[in-house]
């Protein structure tokens, strides 16, 4: 049996101008779905929803078919009732109880015989075993991550929701928590939604990635899709490249994590390239190149002996004073704005007409969906 | 001479009874009613909280009178209560329980749920998200991490009722056994110029206060386990 986590939901957050709309749908199978996002892109919120600790506004939450909240049929069963396990990020142990009444809390319905049972089979699953008696703040921080899964895997529950739960351990620490939380679900197979905004993390942990920033799924895949795939910029970041090529893959060299790029350029003018970073592209497809006017270097001779892969001949088109800077256009197949001081352009004495070589970085050259 | 000899014991007796009993009520009341002012997100929820906090500012003889209205056999609940017990509930310590509960609400209320609204969320969510009732967090969660508060508002509750005076006066009057308390008998010996025996209680009475909170505050020195995360 396999137990499908779907989640549509939209939620206004925040009262004030500060606020954003959480708009996202998404499903999760049994294993890891890590929702990965800077903090303030509604990683929590979404959490919260699928707990019962925050209300959606509109959409719908099931768990294997089983309907946890469903705005237009008035659905919102409370937390206590819909068997979702939560660590959060703060872990929220009980500080009045000791490590075996933390995790025994959530076993009231069963028996006393029952209780002492699971209790001991998952404190020894998590290797805490010796720590029943102890007091929370009587535990390492690495001891307490583990009470909290175990007092919320103790409980058998249909989704798992991780609030950055290892955020603050050291890396052999987390990998071995890690390993446990596997092989724990190896045996029971839920969907468990793993928040973090660490990049390591993701690698680390990752089958399934869902990339979310300002409440808005920005993509989903495997870790090497979601992290490497061009980036959807926003019209703002686009405003901010004083140069924009639309630009097809011609080749891909995974070895090197570079691949080269031919820029569309005007009829009849030379074809350029240019060395990139690697994304996931197929060759022939079809983005989009962006380069900072203030990251591109300006030769009068040919460069030798450089470190940067695109060296690209040209010449120069006009050059405009602007304040404390200088903005020469030149044209080596298209037209590239390059920023440079009063200083180099009188050092180099620059005029229009003259022959130059360009320098560009392999990654100042940021790619971005078409 | 013998000390303590011109006490009134029996004054003494009835003050203590009637705070032990206002303190045990409100617990009970006083609970559910913080539990409400901490966690409720009505919009009009500032309206009740001022009516709690009426005593604190309220002269004691304005709140009396208002006991000793509606306790009257003019008032409905005078009346219900004539009706069913054949007498009159001003004048008797039943009436004078009533008007210590109201006149000591804030004293309990208040520091419950500032204790209750001091308990980090996340603890609360926690325990929904394990299963449990709301009732079971109440009782799981919220109460055993407010027991400073709770004792707080019991002692501050028992020491107000043991020392009040212008409600006791106003609703129960001065009926020896039945609503003369410590303070009343009191006043009375001073306005009958019995220093010495006014001396004698005033002094018990100071030394009965003290020792209680005392007792209470040096059991509740010991800081609250409180978990660094």
């Amino acid at each position: 049996m396999t137990t499908i986590l779907t989640v549509q939901l939209r939620k206004r957050l925040g009262r004030t101008s500060g606020g954003f709309s959480l708009e996202v749908e998404f499903n999760a199978a049994p294993g890891i779905t890590i929702l990965f996002g800077p903090s303030g892109a509604g990683k929590t919120s979404i959490l919260d929803c699928v707990a019962g600790l925050l209300s959606p506004d509109s959409g719908r939450i099931t768990i294997g078919g089983r309907v946890l909240f469903d705005a237009s049929m008035g659905i919102d069963l409370p937390a206590s009732k819909r068997q979702v396990g939560y660590v959060f990020q703060d872990l929220a142990l009980f500080p009045h109880l000791t490590v075996w009444e933390n995790v025994e809390y959530g076993l009231s319905h069963l028996l006393p015989r029952q209780r002492r049972e699971r209790c001991a089979t998952i404190l020894d699953a998590f290797r805490v075993a010796g720590l029943g008696r102890r007091k929370i703040n009587e535990v390492s921080g690495g001891e307490r991550q583990r009470v909290a899964l175990a007092r919320t895997l103790v409980t058998d529950p249909t989704v798992l929701l991780l609030d950055e739960p290892l955020s603050a351990l050291d890396a052999s620490t987390k990998a071995k928590i890690i390993s446990d939380l596997r092989s724990w679900n190896a045996a029971h197979q839920i969907p468990i939604l793993y928040v973090t905004h660490s990049r390591e993390e993701v690698f680390a942990l990752g089958e399934r990635v869902i990339a979310l920033d300002a409440g808005r799924i920005l993509a989903q895949g495997t870790p090497h899709e979601v992290l490497d795939a061009p980036r959807q910029e926003t019209v703002a970041q686009l405003a901010g490249f004083e140069n924009i090529f639309d630009a097809t893959v011609e080749s891909t060299n995974p070895d090197r994590g570079t691949m080269t790029c031919r820029l569309h350029a005007a009829q009849g003018d030379r074809p350029v390239q240019l060395e990139t970073p690697l994304i996931r592209a197929e060759i022939g497809s079809r983005l989009r190149v962006g380069i900072y006017a203030g990251d591109i270097l300006l030769a009068i001779v040919p460069p030798i002996g450089l470190s940067a892969r695109n060296v690209i001949a040209g010449t120069i088109v006009s050059l405009e004073r602007r304040d404390m800077v200088v903005s020469a256009r030149v044209n080596c197949g298209v037209e590239m704005e390059v920023h440079l001081t009063l200083a180099a352009r009188d050092a180099l004495e620059l005029s229009s007409g003259k022959q130059v070589w360009l320098v560009i970085k392999t990654h100042s050259c940021r790619l971005m969906q078409r | 001479m013998t000390i303590w000899q011109a006490v009134d014991w029996q004054a003494f007796r009835l003050t203590a009874q009637l705070a032990f009993l206002v303190s045990a009520i409100l617990l009970l009341l006083g609970l559910p009613l913080a539990c409400w002012i901490a966690f409720s997100r009505w919009r009009w929820k500032f309206l009740v909280e001022a009516v709690v906090a009426l005593p604190i500012v309220l002269p004691p003889t304005v709140l009396g009178f208002y006991v000793l209205v509606a306790l009257g056999s003019q008032s409905p609940l005078g009346r219900f209560w004539i009706a069913h017990t054949g007498h009159t509930l001003a004048f008797t310590f039943t009436g004078l329980v009533i008007g210590s509960i109201l006149y000591s609400l804030p004293f309990a209320v208040q520091p419950f749920a500032a204790s209750f609204a001091a308990i980090d969320r996340k603890l609360i969510d926690a325990s929904a998200t394990l299963g449990a009732s709301p009732l079971r967090t109440f009782f799981r969660v919220i109460v055993p991490l407010s027991i400073p508060g709770l004792v707080t508002g019991i002692v501050l509750t028992f020491a107000h009722t043991m020392g009040e005076f212008g409600v006791v006066l106003m609703v129960g009057g001065n009926i020896p056994g039945v609503t003369r308390t410590v303070s009343i008998d009191i006043y009375d010996q001073v306005q009958a110029s019995n220093y010495a025996a006014a001396n004698e209680t005033a002094l018990l009475l100071l030394i009965f206060c003290f020792a209680v909170l005392a007792l209470v505050y040096g059991l509740n020195r010991r800081p609250n386990r409180i978990v660094e995360t």
